[in-house]
């Protein structure tokens, strides 16, 4: 912990200095060295690294419009935030702790909600976990089945959160890369041309394979993978006797007519699936911290000895707020009144204008099928001006949004977050944007590109 | 079939959990539950206010800071530099989780590796054996002994650990050592001597301290709640957990926080990040806001942190008073809001319970639920496999329940007296 004197004298001086006036210096000196063991866990090895805080904080500190982050920056539906100050004004009782696995109206609404989409008859009490976000459902999926040595499929791009979750489980990553299919010259690059070799996938299971973990519609990228990409998959996940972890968090994000399917629906998948789902995503409140796991007892019953094992409950209230929320939408399912399909249909404008307007600087955005996001192709920008202030081993996607933010205004992640470090170097040439977006920030966002248009080299 | 879709091997028989067969149990509505810790009476009202103009405040709906909500690490220090020495870092020293329960879980999972030894004192708030072993680490297992009590009142400060046998139970291997004072489920509050003797082995033997100080405001006339972290040489190695749940009885709202020096929190914050990587929003504000009340009136009488446990010693001595009436000899708690009591002296008749193999707290409090629709929680649940014999005539009592809950308590025991003569 402390390598040179210099380290000891630092932290001595910073002690100093926050101690309150009284204390003596002995007693901060016997402070200062604290433990000669190790401290932290060894299933922390290379994964305290947290590239999100950087961009927060520099997105925070200079006058940007915020398209990095995937949140909206729109309130959620009335009858949401209605159902959220139903639960915290009916019982009192709601103020305590419900049921572990999951308040009984959520799960029993998630039940027959999905049963109907997934065609399985799902148990609320043995088929369903309610969970701290569809984050909290990923990590109690690879803490209950990932095991030391096992290995994990994961398709890049990927949420960077797969990697370190199957890492603090012991596991092994293993990436197979999503690959662009060729373009027309001057047609806009779409994220259904960005596939699978059937060939490299296959080739990525090997014995020790215990799971792949799915992400359909696709953060970044927007992806949204087709039946017959899914089949492909799903056969190899039963050929070798493989868990499919299926993030389905922006299932209703998906535009231009396309479906979501979940590959759990597909034959001989329910019982190898987990589909996780996000009421975040969902109802476009992120900061309920509501998400679920659907899936086969067999799989479940391990999820749920991990969730006793971590942290017991979820809140009460945000989850009776939830199970309102899909009371709502049940009622309205596939009618034109329901979020389910106002939201897509509203982002999908905000998806165009988007689209729009970042060309009109030199980005190319590829056109995402789905989800929260596009990624958009920055390589004029890294052949103009290929050399932006960064360190010694940053990506060049990584110094070009910190250059965006800095010099134009905008605010975006770079795209090599969501690739395994290897990999980075050869996609470090998109940066993502984030289009949930109010009407009124897509039009500051054209102010900020007006004026760097004006500012381009002719 | 499949042979290959298991489980991993770190919840290896960590699947079964005594709250989930007795609050089934006690989920029958006829019976009077002084079961779980759950309070069945109002939070304040300025609490729920709170949360109830907080949910129509549009940025709270979304994501916040991961490792706790900004005006919510800033009430916490300012609260709790009261106690310590050093002011405290918000951002580098505070990390909010998905209840204590959620501290004491990234704190084991950041700290605690495999083989390395743990030491737990008993009886044990029951999830820390699981965890620490889910953690690949062994539990060592060290037991509160009473002293013998003639005549006078038992109470839960007859009940110590002995410093040698303590000593003996640190080696090389152990990583940590966890704390929990008041203490559920004897309601013990430790002394600062006994403090000090834990604060010398931890100081000695290179050791961490978990404090698990959920139940700090529940406190009791002639006890003083006393921070382990405050004692010279501990801050660096001490996380301190505490809990909204028990602070503002909201136990629903499963917010609880781990305050340490940077050089721990931060291993606990890289757990968090990886893990439910931030808590719900709206919570942590209406938390925040309701702190503030709190904090600017300390030294006032209507401060929850005040109010609350005056209005549980009543509670408390009033279950003192009905348990002594049926014949029983309940452990009086210095703290908590849990009291545990001999049942053997009852001499049940539980020739009808099923399953012989169980301890005889199980079999009794199956009966006393089937039978006077009374539950409670089986003091053995609190030990580990080899020494529940140890408590296995105790039984606990959650008393932090409204008066016609008591009410209805009494009005069952009253009836079991009268049966009994």
């Amino acid at each position: 912990m402390f390598r040179n004197v210099a380290a000891i004298y630092l932290h001595l001086a910073g002690l100093l200095q926050r101690k309150k006036a009284g204390t003596s210096l002995t007693r901060c000196l016997h402070q200062t060295f604290a433990m000669a063991k190790r401290l932290q866990a060894r299933r922390l090895d290379g994964i305290d690294h947290n590239p999100w805080v950087e961009f927060s904080r520099m997105a925070s500190e200079y006058d940007v419009v915020n398209l990095g982050q995937g949140f909206p920056d729109f309130p959620p539906p009335d009858f949401a935030v209605q159902a959220f100050q139903l639960a915290l004004s009916s019982d009192y009782m709601l103020n305590q702790y419900t049921k572990a696995f999951g308040y009984p109206p959520l799960t029993e609404i998630l039940a027959s909600f999905f049963g109907k989409l997934l065609g399985q008859e799902i148990d609320p009490l043995k088929n369903v976990l309610v969970t701290v976000g569809a984050y909290g459902a990923l990590f109690t999926a690879f803490q209950a089945l990932v095991d030391e040595g096992d290995e994990v499929i994961i398709i890049e791009p990927f949420f960077d959160c797969y990697e370190p979750m199957t890492l603090m489980a012991g596991g092994r990553p293993v990436f197979v890369t999503l690959k662009l299919s060729p373009t027309q010259d001057g047609e806009l690059d779409s994220a259904s041309n960005w596939q699978l070799d059937p060939t490299e996938l296959a080739s990525k299971f090997t014995s020790r394979t215990k799971a792949l973990v799915l992400n359909t519609p696709n953060n970044p990228l927007g992806k949204v993978f087709s039946e017959a990409e899914l089949e492909l998959v799903a056969s190899l996940c039963q050929q070798h006797d493989v868990i499919c972890i299926s993030d389905e968090v922006y299932q209703w994000l998906v535009y231009d007519g396309h479906q979501h399917i979940s590959i759990a629906s597909l034959p001989g998948m329910w019982e190898r699936t987990l589909t996780i789902g996000s009421a975040g995503k969902s109802f476009s409140a992120t900061g309920w911290k509501v998400g679920w796991a659907l899936g086969p007892d067999r799989l479940l019953k391990h999820l749920r000895t991990v969730h006793q094992n971590t942290i017991y409950h979820c809140p009460t209230q945000g989850q009776a707020a939830v199970a309102q929320s899909f009371q709502h939408e049940q009622a309205r399912f596939g009618q034109a009144s329901s979020y389910f399909v106002q939201l897509p249909e509203a982002v999908q404008r905000s998806r165009d204008h988007m689209v729009r307007s970042l060309q009109s600087v030199g980005l190319r955005p590829v056109i995402p099928q789905g989800s929260y996001f596009l990624i958009a192709d920055i390589s004029d920008f890294k052949s103009k001006m290929p050399d932006l202030p960064g360190d010694a081993e940053e990506p060049y996607d990584s110094r070009f949004v910190k250059w965006m933010i800095r010099n134009k205004g905008l605010a975006a992640i770079p795209a090599s977050i969501f690739y395994s470090m290897p990999h980075r170097k050869h996609f470090d040439h998109y940066v993502r944007f984030c289009f949930v977006k109010d009407e009124s920030t897509l039009q500051a966002m054209d102010e900020k590109l007006q004026r760097w248009k004006t500012e381009l080299r002719p | 079939m499949s042979l290959k879709i298991t489980n991993a091997k770190r919840i290896e028989g960590l699947d079964s959990n005594v709250w989930v067969e007795f609050t089934k149990l006690a989920a029958d509505p006829s019976v009077v539950n002084l079961g779980q810790g759950l309070p069945d009476i109002s939070p304040p009202v300025y609490v729920k206010e709170k949360l109830s103009k907080i949910a129509a405040i549009d940025s709270l709906n979304q994501y916040t800071r991961g490792f706790g909500h900004p005006s919510l690490v800033k009430a916490l220090a300012c609260l709790y530099e009261k106690f310590y020495q050093n002011q405290i870092n918000p951002n580098k020293e505070i990390l909010v989780t998905i209840g204590a329960y959620g501290s004491l879980f990234n704190a084991i999972q950041g700290l605690i590796d495999k083989g390395d030894e743990v030491i737990i004192i008993m009886p044990f708030y029951d999830c820390y054996e699981p965890m620490v072993r889910m953690a690949g680490a062994t539990p060592v297992f060290i037991p509160l002994r009473s002293k013998p009590v003639d005549g006078k009142r038992w109470s839960s400060s007859d009940w110590t650990l002995d410093p040698q046998e303590l000593a003996s139970k640190f080696n090389s291997k152990t990583k940590a050592i966890i704390l929990n004072t008041p203490h559920n489920p004897i309601g013990k509050v430790y002394t600062k001597e006994e403090l000090q003797v834990i604060a010398d082995l931890c100081i000695k033997n290179d050791t961490l301290c978990i404090s698990d100080e959920v139940y700090e405001w529940l406190v009791y006339t002639g006890n003083k709640h006393l921070k382990i972290a405050t004692f010279p040489g501990m801050w660096e190695r001490t996380i301190t957990i505490g809990s909204a749940g028990k602070t503002f009885s909201v136990t629903g709202w499963k917010l609880g926080w781990s305050i340490g020096p940077n050089h721990l929190i931060k291993h606990l914050q890289t757990v968090q990040q990886n893990s439910v990587y931030t808590c719900a929003t709206p919570l942590q504000e209406a938390l925040a806001q309701a702190f503030w009340i709190d904090i600017k009136r300390m030294d006032d009488p209507e401060c929850y942190f005040n109010s609350l446990p005056k209005e549980l010693e009543v509670k408390r001595d009033r279950m003192v008073h009905l348990l002594e009436s049926l014949g029983l000899k309940p452990i009086v708690p210095d703290g908590g809001y849990f009291i545990i009591a001999d049942v053997s002296l009852l001499d049940a008749d539980l020739s009808d319970m099923k399953d012989s193999n169980e301890p005889y707290d199980y079999k009794f409090v199956k009966w006393m639920t089937k039978n006077k629709k009374l539950s409670a929680i089986p003091v053995s649940a609190f030990c580990n496999e080899e020494t529940k014999l140890q408590f296995e005539k105790f039984v606990r009592f959650c008393f932090i329940k409204k008066d016609s809950t008591l009410d209805a308590a009494e009005e069952i025991i009253k009836a079991w007296i009268r049966q009994k003569s």
